[in-house]
């Protein structure tokens, strides 16, 4: 088995590992996860209100 | 007030300082590219001054316009979505103030030594040694700092955005290491340890991939978290977000090559680069539609919010450029472009429309944020719709002149005579690409006078916010 059958194997593993990848974020058993996540941007506005208050309290 | 400062909070003060240099460096960047488009059009505009010719001030507008201007924008909203999507603060506010103040020496110096002729020569990496250990030190402070933050967050789940920051802080990392390996002869010279082909191939590597993560991993980070926080709806797929990470982060590193098509490079690896080049638009396309089909069903915001549409017209340069990108990177077409003003074009129309306009959307976000106010709270919001404007027509002004010019050109060079001579000498190209020339200082100038006003309305919302608080602390 020469380097270019090695190279070659390597194409192949990156299609199954995308194969894969895909396979993975669209089972449906994640999709509760996934949209959860997607809201995680919307999740922290106590932090952030008490973050503006340090800033807005301060003077510097 | 007590109890506000012991519970957990956001480092905003380092966001503040990254945010307002960030449109600092814009202003100045921007400048100096007017300065040198006009060059091209009146060459006496370099007074005959060897620190003012085009060749010294171009390195220093690019590396202004990206690493100073982009990289500003990229610490800042890096370390901003980074704690806000973790709910941590920052890893420790003393390296992350070291990275700013770091980074802004990487400026000055640059800024020092461009003029003065001291240069790598290596696009996009003229900085000589010493700046480039410099760099090392702030970036992987910068890399300790942000996955400091991701190890000490308080959610499971490390959100897409810092997907793309990570990439990029780790992609720039080894690139920037990479390519600046060189020996020094003096305090401002050295030479690359690579030779010939090899030393092009590893520079447009490099150079590629500045485009592919600085410029765009890095920038989709932000568009993941501002545009679903400006539009107020989560993205549009958060599963398309995650094959978009990992297809466009596996594919970038192999386009560089087309960078050097028709050149010593072995053919087999032009072609590779040119046919990675092709698959890229689909990743690129992929997150590009998943940003644009977030304002599904919210559409209507874009009439009233001129910070939403910068966000989103900046999605729309970006899926133009990076159609356009591979289409360019085809051997044949690559013919007629390479060396052309084309190019130039091609890269303003992601920098100006994609990379400038999708920050000027993050920052006038967020700054309102770290300095105590709501979200996009600016000082004049009508101001912001006139910069939008402003933006959009000089960058369609500054692309559509280096198209109609790089084409000519293409054409014109390759014409030739039934007997077999050229038909036209170079000087004749160059003087047929004078009106594209004088375009672009239009384009580029409106640019300017958008980036202008946006500094003035940052100063203004800056100067309000203090003075809220120092009436604040006297009360």
């Amino acid at each position: 088995m020469d380097i270019n059958d090695v190279r070659g194997l390597g194409t192949v593993f990156a299609l199954i590992a995308f194969i894969g990848i895909i396979a993975w974020a669209y089972s449906s058993s994640r999709k509760t996860r996934f949209d959860d996540d997607a809201n995680m941007v919307f999740k922290d506005e106590d932090i952030a209100q008490r973050s503006a208050l340090a800033e807005t309290t301060k003077n510097d | 007030m007590s109890t506000a400062i012991e519970q957990p909070n956001y480092n905003y003060k380092v966001v503040k300082y990254f945010a307002i240099m960030a449109v600092v460096w814009g202003v100045v960047g921007m400048s100096i590219g007017v300065l040198i488009a006009s060059q091209l059009v009146w060459p006496e505009l370099n007074f005959d001054i060897q620190y003012l010719t085009f060749s010294r001030l171009r390195p220093l507008h690019t590396n202004t316009v990206i690493f100073a201007f982009g990289g500003c924008a990229l610490f800042a909203t890096a370390y901003y979505v980074v704690q806000r999507t973790c709910q941590a603060r920052i890893f420790s506010d003393s390296l992350a103030m070291f990275t700013f103040w770091g980074w802004q020496a990487v400026i000055v110096a640059a800024a020092i030594t461009l003029p003065m002729g001291l240069t790598s020569t290596k696009e996009y990496a003229e900085l000589e040694w010493p700046i480039d250990i410099l760099i090392e030190v702030v970036w992987i402070s910068f890399a300790i700092v942000f996955f400091g933050t991701i190890a000490k967050r308080n959610q499971p789940h490390i959100y897409v955005a810092n997907w793309f920051f990570g990439a990029f802080i780790i992609t720039i990392a080894i690139l920037h290491t990479i390519n600046s390996l060189a020996i020094p002869v003096s305090m401002w010279k050295s030479y690359s340890i690579y030779a010939g082909t090899i030393d092009a191939m590893v520079q447009w590597w490099y150079g590629h991939n500045a485009v592919g993560f600085f410029l765009t991993a890095g920038f989709l980070g932000i568009m993941y978290y501002f545009i679903p926080k400006q539009a107020e709806r989560p993205v549009y797929s958060y599963r398309l977000s995650i094959v978009h990470f990992w297809a466009l982060i596996s594919i970038y590193v192999w386009a560089g090559a087309h960078h050097l098509h028709y050149s010593a490079l072995p053919d087999w690896a032009q072609s590779a680069g040119m046919v990675m080049s092709l698959i890229l638009l689909a990743p690129s396309w992929g997150g590009m539609i998943n940003g644009m089909m977030t304002l599904s069903g919210a559409w209507h915001k874009l009439r009233t919010d001129p910070i939403l549409r910068f966000l989103v017209v900046s999605l729309s340069f970006y899926g133009m450029s990076t159609f356009e990108g591979p289409m360019m990177a085809i051997k044949t077409v690559n013919a007629l472009s390479h060396n052309t003003d084309w190019t130039i074009g091609h890269v303003h129309s992601g920098a100006l429309g994609w990379v400038a306009m999708v920050s000027f959307g993050a920052i006038y976000n967020l700054l309102p944020v770290v300095l105590g106010k709501k979200q996009g709270e600016m000082y004049s919001i009508k101001l912001i719709n006139i910069h939008f404007w402003l933006a959009t027509l000089g960058t369609v002004l500054y692309i559509c002149a280096m198209w109609v010019n790089g084409i000519m050109q293409g054409l014109m060079w390759r014409a030739v005579n039934a007997d077999g001579t050229l038909t036209y000498s170079f000087v004749e190209s160059l003087e047929a690409s004078y009106p594209g020339y004088f375009v672009r200082v239009v384009g580029g100038a409106l640019f300017l006078a958008g980036m202008l006003i946006m500094a003035y309305n940052t100063f203004k919302t800056v100067r309000g916010a203090h003075a809220e608080q120092a009436k604040l602390a006297q009360a």
